[in-house]
């Protein structure tokens, strides 16, 4: 990551997404849409998925965007993307943009990304469009109402994956996106958190100029207060305690080289994390766990970091 | 209040005017209110860093405050704080407190 | 007018990716299916000659294909898309939003049959099932012109603000060769000249699109988009002329053949079914049999006064739908159509719908000539699966 802002006091000031919007009060997506804004700067195109985000930002005749803005479906918003960019692109050359070097920006939920926009996505990915697509991951469908998606994780609780007597919330583990996104040789990917603005506004500013190269992608954890059940000022807390106890480590893929970042580049040590227990202990959503569970959730996320800890050898 | 006709919108329901949802104030959707005290405030900046509506605005000037001098300020703008409480959950100081609305 | 006339042999989807050449488009996104996948072998070479100044999208899938033009369209390029049959199907969702949208988009449809069972022949059931989607839709019957409809169709398409497509009879007419007079490509750009549209993506000029529309606004859009399809009647028929004027070729929305003092028709749309029956018109004719046929060739917004005034004169006629709508009050869709705008206009008469051609079954010219003599001898209102063994 290259560092455009070392401090606080660098970041852009200019608000460049409306406040009046329907996100809920305390939505992590909503920081991270905030900032995203802020950080591409006014000449942009911004594709957005179907979800909380989109649905949220523009009720009719309302909008919180002041970017140019398309929403077209759920699961193409990769494809959607790709299409602005080529048409920027020969119209440039063709003399017929006058808007010089505009960039194009994807932002689409975990449903969007691991699921049903998969395909498209990598599609994108693997044409080498030059878009910075951003995941903001709240961990399950939450425009619908909190269903399970690929990106939930395992033994959370959501309106498909109820906990009973048989089964008890995901059976599933979450996927890794970051692996499949890596596995199609982009430029750069990178994890970010909302709780950690700084490392995320100079990956979103390194990632929108890697794009002159060809696609890259951002992973933004993005807490969600109902569907998490958790008090709505604890966003940015839960945030923090997802990269303190490793449970969401901070890391970008830069050419081929994979890159922990501070505060997770001293997890590879398992001491330094938290305990798992701390994060997951604020949600509601973990609240029936039972200790052997978070052992079991814990064992997995050891043997990730293992995972990691190669991947930093490559 | 009327609405436009259908002849009257623009066409493909395309929304001309960037950063409309600002004519929808929040404030109504609070039950605790954010007050900044001003004097225990060290300036770190992160209520406006974390703010989800970005409704922490920084002022800049000259702000004398139990013997120190700062050159920003920050004010909530209650038009659009929706009373999350991130704010008052993330500062150092303990300087932002979560009173309730009066009913 | 054009100078010197280049005539080429040209397949159908040739013919329409030498439209596409002369309409100087921005941005192309395509996904293989038979028989469309020539096209893009086409456009391939011309961009890759540099014959085409172009951005080829190769998309993973019709879905993404059609997403991909959207995209492009709405940031104000001039763009493309051709499909089949499952593609079409895959891409349904999107045409309902692309014409929602008002994005004037061209898709070419060389039509195929519908899985199950897997078919890579000829019927209607792919474009049938998209009639209702908000586009305009033509149907070629014969690779000129579908060339000169697809030129056509960039010019009502960015008049109207609505997506138009070109469909005609896939392997029987994407895959045969005819002559095909190619306009002079300069001539072509003047005709589509690139007019302004309404809104575009342009950091310079933000704009929100494909917002959510609450009960209060949703159905305000959808007249309006309603109305649109509706007036863009008389765009295709202005551009028409004007093509013509231009170019020296016109089609009307309607085409007849011996009509003028007809007792018996049939009426249906395509290149194989025209075709035949026009000859079995012919034989007909030689028979003792007063017989004329009319071809559909705007099917969306539909031509119903055109129509009702073609059929003014008949005793009774039989509508040739070449796809199924399974469960309908009648299965096939340009029947449907007729009924609804003859109950409107207080016709009635005898019209039979006969449904033939299904995945290519062979309408042999003899089939047709049945057909006119069935409507002499026992006009009815009744469906006829025509050419199946049953
Ligand atoms: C093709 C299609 N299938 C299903 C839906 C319904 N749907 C809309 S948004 C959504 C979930 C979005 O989840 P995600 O991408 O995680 O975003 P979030 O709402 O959580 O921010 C679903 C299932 C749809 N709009 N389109
Ligand atoms: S449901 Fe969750 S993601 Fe959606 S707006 Fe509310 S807090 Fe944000
Ligand atoms: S978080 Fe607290 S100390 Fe920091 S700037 Fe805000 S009010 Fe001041
Ligand atoms: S309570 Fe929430 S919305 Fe209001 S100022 Fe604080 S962080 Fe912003
Ligand atoms: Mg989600």
């Amino acid at each position: 990551m290259k560092v455009y802002y070392k401090t606080l006091r660098d970041l852009p000031r200019e608000e460049l997404f409306a406040p009046g919007h329907r996100m809920c009060a305390g939505c992590g997506a909503a920081i991270a849409m905030r900032w995203i804004t802020k950080t591409i700067g006014p000449n942009a195109v911004i594709v957005n998925a179907t979800g909380c985000v989109e649905v949220t930002t523009t009720p009719y005749p309302e909008t919180a965007w002041m970017h140019p803005y398309i929403h077209v479906a759920f699961e193409n918003s990769a494809a959607v993307a790709s299409g602005v960019e080529a048409a920027i692109k020969t119209l440039k050359k063709k003399g017929r943009w006058d808007a010089g070097d505009s960039k194009v920006v994807v932002i689409a939920g975990d449903g969007g990304t691991y699921d049903i926009g998969l395909q498209s996505l990598s599609g994108m990915l693997e044409r080498r469009h030059g878009v910075l697509y951003i995941l903001y991951d709240n961990e399950a469908y939450m425009n619908t109402g909190i269903q399970r998606s690929g990106s939930t994780p395992k033994y959370a609780w959501t309106t498909t994956t109820p906990v009973g007597t048989a089964l008890r919330g995901k059976v599933q583990w979450k996927k890794d996106i970051m692996g499949i996104v890596m596995a199609h040789r982009v430029p750069y990917a990178a994890t970010a958190s909302v709780a950690y603005i700084l490392d995320m506004v100079n990956k979103i500013k390194t990632a929108l100029d890697y794009t002159e190269e060809g696609p890259t992608f951002l992973h933004i954890f993005a807490p969600c207060v109902p569907g998490w059940r958790y008090p709505e000022n604890k966003t940015v807390e839960i945030a923090r305690l997802a990269v303190e106890t490793g449970y969401f480590p901070l890391y970008e893929w830069d050419h081929g080289k994979l890159k922990l970042n501070p505060p997770s580049n001293n997890h590879l040590d398992k001491s330094k994390r938290k305990p798992l227990k701390e994060y997951l202990k604020l949600q509601g959503r973990f609240a029936h766990l039972t200790e052997q569970e978070i052992a079991e959730i814990e064992k997995e996320l050891d043997a990730y970091w293992e995972y990691l800890g190669k991947l930093t050898q490559l | 209040m009327s609405l436009p006709k259908a002849s009257e919108l623009p066409i493909g329901a395309v929304i001309p005017e960037p950063g409309s949802t600002r004519r929808n104030k929040t404030a109504g959707w609070r039950t605790l209110k954010p007050v900044i005290h001003d004097d225990r405030c060290v300036r770190c900046q992160l209520c406006w860093l974390y703010c989800p509506e970005g409704t922490i605005v920084e002022i800049k000037g000259v702000f004398k405050v139990n013997g120190r001098t700062y050159d920003t300020k920050y004010e909530i703008n209650y038009d659009y704080c929706k009373g999350c409480g991130i704010c008052a959950n993330e500062c150092p100081t303990k300087a932002i407190e979560m009173v309730p609305e009066a009913p | 007018m054009q100078k010197t006339k280049l005539v080429e042999a040209l397949t159908g989807n040739y013919a329409a990716a030498y439209a596409v050449k002369a309409s100087d488009v921005d941005v192309i996104a395509v996904y293989p299916i038979t028989p469309q996948t020539t096209i893009v072998e086409k456009l391939s070479e011309f961009v890759a000659n540099g014959e085409l100044n172009a951005e080829l999208i190769h998309v993973e899938s019709e879905h993404s294909a059609l997403s991909a033009v959207v995209g492009a369209s709405a940031a104000g390029a001039r763009v493309f898309t051709a499909t089949s049959s499952q593609g079409l199907e895959l891409a349904h969702e999107i045409l309902h939003i692309a014409s929602a949208m008002r994005l004037p988009i061209v898709m070419a449809v060389p039509t195929r049959a519908l899985s199950a069972p897997i078919s890579i022949h000829n019927d209607y059931g792919d474009v049938m099932n998209a009639r209702d989607t908000g586009w305009i839709i033509y149907i070629a019957a014969s690779a000129q012109e579908v060339y000169d409809t697809i030129i056509q169709a960039y010019r009502v398409a960015e008049t109207a603000n609505l997506p138009a497509m070109v469909a005609y009879d896939g392997f029987l007419m994407s895959h045969t060769v005819e002559p095909v007079e190619l306009n002079d490509e300069e001539e072509v750009r003047k005709f589509l000249p690139r007019p302004l549209r309404p809104y575009t993506l342009n950091p310079k000029r933000p704009v929100t699109m494909g917002p959510l529309a609450s009960p209060d606004w949703y159905y305000e859009f959808k007249y309006q988009q309603a109305t649109a399809l509706r007036e863009a009647y008389k765009v295709v028929k202005e551009v028409d002329a004007l093509y013509g004027e231009k170019f020296g070729r016109s089609y009307g929305v309607v085409e007849t053949y011996r009509m003028e003092d007809a007792d018996y028709a049939i009426v249906t749309y395509g290149g194989a079914a025209y075709g035949n029956a026009k000859a079995a018109a012919d034989m007909a004719r030689e028979r003792g049999i007063a017989a004329g046929v009319v071809r559909i060739r705007l099917y969306r917004p539909f031509p119903s006064m055109d129509v009702l005034r073609a059929l003014e004169g008949v005793k009774a006629f039989a509508v040739l739908d070449r796809a199924i709508m399974f469960g309908s009050p009648a299965e096939g869709p340009l029947y449907k159509d007729i009924a609804t705008a003859m109950f409107m206009h207080g016709v009635d008469k005898p019209a039979v719908n006969i449904i033939h051609g299904i995945g290519q079954r062979t309408m042999y010219v003899e089939d047709m000539y049945k057909i006119y003599t069935m409507l002499k001898e026992r006009p009815s209102k009744e469906v006829v699966f025509m050419g199946v063994r049953v």
